[in-house]
């Protein structure tokens, strides 16, 4: 009919209490301070701690809605592996996939009553061009606290966006002052410099 | 300098920036980042009133006095406030005065999705729509000019979508404040008896007919011509998600939503071929536009419920699905939102749940022990509504409901609602025992004060109110109080009070696990394998950091049966522990030990 929007949508995921709303503020600062246009939304309230965590990132010259459509997805990075599966509907086959090689197990399946799904990593490579499984909690830990996790997760991204290196570590020491820096800047590289198995 | 802000934190910037020094308001998702982010700005005062409808007033005041207020209030808050706000409408304002209302369409997090550009229209009052966060920041300056300029109180309407997304907005230096306070005595505008209410109310349609005229051309009421076959009305957040799909469309982008340009939607609608009308929630801009003459689609292509998104405005518009990844053929166990680990509301509702009794509920976390396995709370309306509930049920049940009746309701909720119901109790000779669960906090909007923790918005120490003290003037014929962490006194205390003739209040007092001031961890419990039988009893609480471990599923020999039968045993996760001990109370083979 005529053509969307040009602007790039990434979609975060994971668990409550992962830092996820942080990476994407780190991820949206970075490109504000590229001079591109950028929008994003989640939404607070009743996601409370380990409830499910989405936040679209929309960024480019000109953006207006701060998020996807289904299927509009380009750079998908989830938290949890089992948080991944509930927005297939938001990408399409040339999507990039990354997937954080880690666990939350939902109440149903602390109780006995549901199954953890198996194989996630398989499921995503029969659907999209471009899957990479990370150890981001391993990776964090060894950056000095596993609380990181978030920061090894915007590292791996960051490496597909246009974001210059120098940009990444001004966005980081803003948001990680002091005692903190070292560790997130470490955190970062591990991920910015991972190349998957 | 450019910001990335949400549409809250753009809206307390753009107050702060047109010299608005004053606020009120009660928090409410998605409204409370506005009142807490503008608290923090230099020489502002803001407080947290008991409830929307004090907050409006409140405004009122301010702005009687010459000052630029703003008010902030979810959208169910401006039911609330609807009374004062109907009447303001009638005197008008001698200051400024902004109302933000900010709706929940999907019920993100609220118990239903009214539209409340119908209270626009409903209190003759002009309301302004922000599409993002640049808007929001700009619209509560036009707002507030337009209050001035017509002397009447203006609604800000955002949605979720709009108050939680970030975009860039540039700051402005703040204008200096202008002191413009005064006491003005003008009986015939301010005391709404009926011959000066007459009066005004003619006002109210002079006013209207001229902000009619403004609208016509009102700069943020846009016309974006482009391809001259379809053409789209449209204002918030939906402006947004058609741009993203269809950016040649031409777009009649409306700032204002109420009162509409009709001069210039004929216009638009003189210019283009096809119009759709694209607004999430009631046709409220559709059947004003159809009243014109004017043939629109609207609700007849898009849903009238839930918040859209570009997906939908894709598909309704086209007639087309778009296309999506086959989904994985397993089931996806979900996350519900779930009371915190050492959530003291927690033994409440077990306890309650086991005395089976009705219980009418209220607004607030603990609304979630409606679920399994608590189930422990059976109604949930508005805000208040537990009280008068409770009691209305055991004066129609009379005998049959003697003993069976509970009304809770959480502390800020009893402060923003619940006094005049539970005098009601006791006024009118109620049997209804009324629980107040107060956990020190206004826990589900983020930790909130309020008159009963003893702190203001600013973080200024200040006078707590005291439940029982309250609950004893009001005329309640039994006052207790029970630590709902000991399961044995709160469960003596509610049957008590169930048995007792007359009306109760039990004030069920432990601090949020999450409160910064009194919440509490302690060294967290754990499961002792040589104890426990699995007889699954401390999973009755529902709590998140219990969890099973099913013995099929192991190797022979990596687990100890106690039980002949054992099928599996508990196990706590000791970060997400709290040391509450409430499980512990509950194990009969004592396998739940601290330290």
């Amino acid at each position: 009919m005529t053509t969307r929007e040009r602007a790039q949508s990434i979609l975060l995921a994971g668990v409550g209490g992962q830092g996820i709303l942080k990476a994407s503020d780190i991820i949206c600062t970075a490109i504000m301070y590229e001079g591109l246009d950028v929008k994003k939304s989640e939404v607070h309230g009743m996601a409370q701690r380990g409830g499910s965590v989405t936040s679209h990132v929309r960024y480019g010259e000109k953006v207006f809605s701060p998020v996807a459509a289904r299927g509009e997805v380009d750079v998908f990075a989830s938290f949890e592996l089992l948080e991944s599966l509930r927005y297939i509907e938001y990408l399409k086959h040339s999507s990039k996939v990354i997937l954080n090689n880690f666990r939350v197990n939902p109440p149903a399946v602390n109780l006995g009553v549901m199954d953890y799904p198996e194989n996630v990593p398989q499921l995503w490579r029969e659907r999209v061009a471009q899957v990479e499984v990370v150890d981001a909690r391993s990776m964090a830990k060894e950056a000095g606290n596993f609380r990181a996790e978030n920061v090894v997760m915007v590292g791996v991204l960051a490496r597909m966006l246009p974001v210059k290196k120098e940009t990444w570590e001004r966005v980081l020491e803003e948001f990680f002052p002091g005692t903190l820096k070292d560790v997130n800047l470490k955190a970062f590289y591990l991920g910015y410099r991972f190349s998957p198995a | 300098m450019k910001a990335l802000l949400s549409g809250n934190e753009a809206i307390a910037r753009g107050a702060y920036e047109c010299g608005v020094r004053f606020a009120a308001g009660y928090p409410g998702t998605p409204s409370t980042e506005i009142l807490e982010e503008f608290s923090r700005y230099e020489g502002v005062y803001a407080e947290w009133s008991p409830n929307e409808k004090v907050a409006l007033e409140v405004g009122i005041g301010a702005a009687l006095a010459g000052e630029k207020a703003l008010v902030t209030m979810k959208h169910v808050g401006l039911n609330v406030a609807a009374d004062p706000l109907f009447t303001v409408s009638y005197t008008g304002i001698n200051g400024a005065l902004v109302i933000v209302s900010a709706d929940d369409p999907s019920m993100h997090s609220s118990q239903n999705e009214q539209d409340n550009r119908n209270y626009a229209k409903f209190a003759k009052v002009p309301l302004l729509e922000p599409a993002d966060s640049e808007e929001a920041s700009r619209f509560v300056k036009l707002a507030f000019a337009l209050s001035k300029e017509f002397d009447t109180p203006v609604i800000l309407r955002t949605t979720t979508r709009v108050s939680h997304s970030k975009g860039i907005v540039e700051l402005k230096e703040p204008e200096p404040y202008v002191d413009n306070r005064m006491i003005e005595l003008n009986a015939a505008k301010y005391v709404m008896v009926p011959a000066m209410a007459r009066q005004r109310r003619l006002e109210v349609e002079k006013r209207m007919q001229a902000l009619k005229a403004f609208a016509e051309t009102f700069p943020e009421n846009r016309l974006e011509m482009a391809n001259p076959e379809i053409g789209i009305i449209t204002a918030g957040m939906c402006y947004n998600y058609a741009k993203s799909q269809f950016p040649d469309f031409s777009y009649l982008k409306l700032g204002m939503v109420h009162p509409l340009p009709v001069q210039l939607i004929r216009d638009f609608a003189s210019r283009v071929k096809r119009i759709y009308v694209i607004e999430e929630l009631d046709p409220f801009i559709e059947e004003q536009v159809k009243a014109l003459g004017i043939e629109v689609m609207g609700k007849e292509r898009f849903p009238y419920t839930g918040e859209f998104d570009p997906g939908i405005v894709y598909e309704s518009i086209t007639g087309k699905k778009i296309p999506v990844l086959a989904p994985p053929d397993v089931a996806l166990p979900p996350r519900p939102p779930n009371l915190c680990p050492g959530c003291p509301h927690r033994g409440l509702f077990y306890i309650l749940g086991k005395l089976k009794v009705f219980v009418t509920g209220d607004i607030g976390c603990y609304t979630l022990a409606f679920m399994k396995p608590l189930e422990g709370l059976h109604s949930c309306i508005c805000m208040g509504a537990s009280i008068g509930m409770a009691h209305g049920m055991s004066q129609a049940l009379k005998e049959k409901g003697r003993g069976k009746i509970v009304g809770v309701i959480g502390d800020s909720t009893f402060l923003h609602s619940g006094i005049p119901p539970l005098m009601n109790v006791a006024y009118n000779k109620g049997e209804a025992v009324i629980v107040i669960c107060d956990n020190r906090t206004t826990a589900m909007t983020g930790m909130q004060d309020h008159p009963g923790t003893g702190f203001t918005l600013q973080g200024a120490a200040t006078k707590a109110v005291s439940y029982e003290a309250l609950g004893k003037v009001l005329g309640l014929d039994s006052v207790r109080v029970v630590d709902p962490y000991n399961l044995e006194e709160t469960e003596r205390v509610l049957k008590e009070e169930l048995n007792r003739p007359g009306s109760s209040l039990v004030i069920s007092r432990r601090a949020c696990v999450l409160y910064r001031r009194e919440g509490e961890r302690k060294e967290p419990f754990w499961v002792a394998e040589e104890k426990c039988i699995g007889c699954r009893r401390c999973l009755d609480i529902g709590c998140p950091a219990l969890s099973w471990i099913d013995f099929s599923g192991l190797p022979e020999g990596s687990y100890k049966k106690v039980a002949k039968k054992q099928k599996g045993r508990a196990v706590i996760d000791p970060d997400a522990c709290t040391g509450c001990s409430v499980c512990a109370q509950l194990c009969k083979s004592k396998a739940i030990v601290q330290g």
